[in-house]
């Protein structure tokens, strides 16, 4: 069960050129982040045999799904997966009920009645089994299709995309499900996505895919704070710690929070004391001095060490600091790292002027 | 009144058209499937093979079905070899005959159809475990419900309506190819206007109820089904 996931491609059609070699974990949410053209849903479509990679070996669970050497080639129907599409591809002659049933009488290894209720409650659907797809919300659309996949008890989910079609509010319903899904699912979760904001919110794994190739694959915080990868240079670039929540400060409507190495102060949320969550730090919202100010009204600031440092011949500087056992990204003007004479291995204060808490 | 011998040939007329519309859907279901499908160079071709009778005369066709089924050509040589005689001036004769001159208007809607499905149903279904046979009995035929439907109306309807094509292939047998539109024809050779109005109206009022039910059921029921 701890083996993890291998998974190796080589497709060329056309001028694209897919080539990617993994080894991905077992538990939590992979997520496969790039810009559109980067590979990312072929690979998926790889992993799931929708598309057949010429050169390929894929191992889930210690069963081969793919071996291109021994002339294996699993077809979809016989692998033992959920998947979830962009659209959420419900059959439109069948009702919610109908839908959910298609693939539960098609295999062996049923779930209990108990494991189809939590789903149908995890995902909020269990009101709408009678009704046919056209008379269904997007958002509800895409959790009957989450369930549908689910309730097969597959070994490995994939998702495609699945917020992309949605607008700012249904990707709002679904965030929340896809978060408990997360605490709640042991099977591994492949979720591949464009938006920043989902890799922050949903990833324990990152991997980065540009031009059919993987650039960084790793545990969110630290691919997240690579400086060698261009994510770390975007204007949306942040960093995710997770944190427990040690008190409310009612007086100031605030919430203290530790994370390993120190403590923050949040805009109060009602969150039992104990709770575990995840922050998420923008690097333009983080500022660095080499002393800690006393005269400044930001209240997190906390001691540091440079850990690394971006040199190239833009106004900006990206540093990667070390904040208690967490890393932290800042982008800076490039005159104030010559003018503070920032290096790698000095001690300095990071402000930080804004979080924001993503579930 | 119709006369007996008229009702004869209402009878032989509904047994050609739902047996050839029978085989019709049987052959022209894979057909469509494999047109709607391939990639293959061949699909320009028996496109245009299955299509031809759209706009060759019935006479013409049913020339050289005459020919090929006759003892020497080389459907009939292969059916006298079989021990089934020659096809031309028999009941089995005729239904061969329909099947290749309605097959497009079988073909054609069913190809619509399938193409109108697209991929993303397909791929669903085999996400969930549906192999591909399986997918093609529980996704493609319910979505593909009209197409059939109109197929089937279509084919049925064509073959009811044929007369060129009879008369080259089955003649004018009483009880065994003698069909209404032939039978309408003898009346009018004979001049017997009142008989063949009778007949005349009788396939009027059968197309126009047939096409009437079509549309007005297909109106609540679009053709292509939009993947929700």
């Amino acid at each position: 069960m701890t083996q993890p996931i291998t998974a190796r491609f080589k497709l060329n059609y056309d001028d694209f050129i897919l080539d990617v070699d993994l080894q991905l974990p077992v538990t939590g949410i992979t997520v496969l982040f790039g810009h559109s053209g980067s590979g990312k849903t072929t690979l998926l479509r790889c992993i799931a045999g929708l598309q057949h990679a010429q050169q390929g070996f894929l191992e889930i669970n210690g069963k081969v799904w793919q071996d291109s050497q021994k002339n294996l080639f699993l077809p979809t129907h016989k692998r033992a997966l959920g998947y979830v599409f962009q659209e959420a591809n419900l059959f439109p002659h069948l009702t919610v009920a109908g839908n959910l049933q298609f693939g539960l009488k098609r295999i062996t290894k049923k779930p209990d009645a108990i494991d189809l209720h939590r789903i149908l409650e995890l995902l909020g659907i269990g009101h709408l089994l009678k009704r046919m797809p056209d008379r269904l919300s997007g958002g509800e659309r895409q959790r009957v299709a989450i369930a549908r996949a689910l309730a097969l008890n597959p070994e490995i989910l994939l998702m495609d995309e699945p917020l992309a079609s949605l607008d700012f509010k249904r990707k709002q319903e679904i965030l929340p499900f896809l978060s408990r899904l997360h605490q709640e699912l042991n099977i591994p979760v492949l979720y591949v996505t464009h938006s920043q904001q989902e890799v922050a919110q949903l990833a324990d794994t990152l991997v980065i895919l540009e031009d059919g190739k993987a650039l960084a694959c790793g545990f969110l915080s630290e691919t997240l704070s690579r400086l060698d990868v261009p994510l770390a240079q975007d204007r949306e670039a942040s960093s995710v710690w997770q944190v427990t929540i040690i008190e409310h400060e009612t007086d100031y409507h605030l919430t203290h929070v530790a994370f390993a190495g120190g403590t923050l102060s949040l805009p109060m949320i009602d969150v039992k004391i104990g709770t575990s969550l995840r922050v998420q730090i923008y690097a333009r919202d983080v500022s660095i001095a080499l002393k800690a100010t006393t005269g400044t009204s930001i209240l997190n600031v906390l001691p540091a060490t440079i850990t690394g440092l971006t040199d190239d011949r833009s106004g900006q500087s990206v540093v990667r600091l070390q904040v208690g056992n967490q890393t932290l990204l800042a982008h800076i003007t490039r005159k104030s790292t010559v003018s503070l004479n920032l290096q790698i291995g000095i001690a300095v204060y990071v402000q930080i002027k804004g979080t924001s808490i993503l579930n | 009144m119709l006369t007996s011998a008229d009702l004869d040939t209402l009878f032989l007329t509904f047994k050609v058209a739902s047996l050839a519309t029978f085989l019709m859907l049987l052959l022209g279901t894979p057909l469509a499937w494999w047109l709607a499908r391939t990639n293959s160079g061949w699909k320009g071709l028996i496109n245009a093979v299955v299509s031809l009778p759209l706009v060759l005369p019935p006479t013409v066709l049913g020339f050289y079905l005459l020919v090929l089924m006759g003892p020497t050509g080389a459907i009939g040589e292969l059916t006298s070899w079989l021990g089934l005689g020659t096809l031309p001036f028999t009941f089995a004769g005729l239904v061969v005959a329909s099947v290749l001159y309605s097959m497009p208007f079988v073909v054609q809607p069913l190809q619509a159809a399938f193409t109108s499905i697209g991929e993303q149903p397909l791929e669903a279904a085999a996400t969930l475990r549906a192999s591909p046979l399986d997918t093609f009995f529980s996704v493609v035929i319910p979505l593909a419900k009209p197409g059939f439907l109109t197929a089937t109306i279509l084919g049925f309807t064509h073959t009811v309506g044929e007369f060129g094509v009879v008369l080259m292939i089955g003649g004018n047998i009483p009880n065994k190819t003698r069909v209404v539109s032939v039978q309408i024809y003898n009346h009018v050779e004979a001049l017997e206007y009142s008989e063949a109005h009778w007949l005349a109206g009788c396939l009027l009022a059968f197309s126009f109820a047939v096409l009437l039910t079509l549309y007005t059921v297909l109106k609540t029921q679009p053709v292509t089904h939009p993947l929700k």
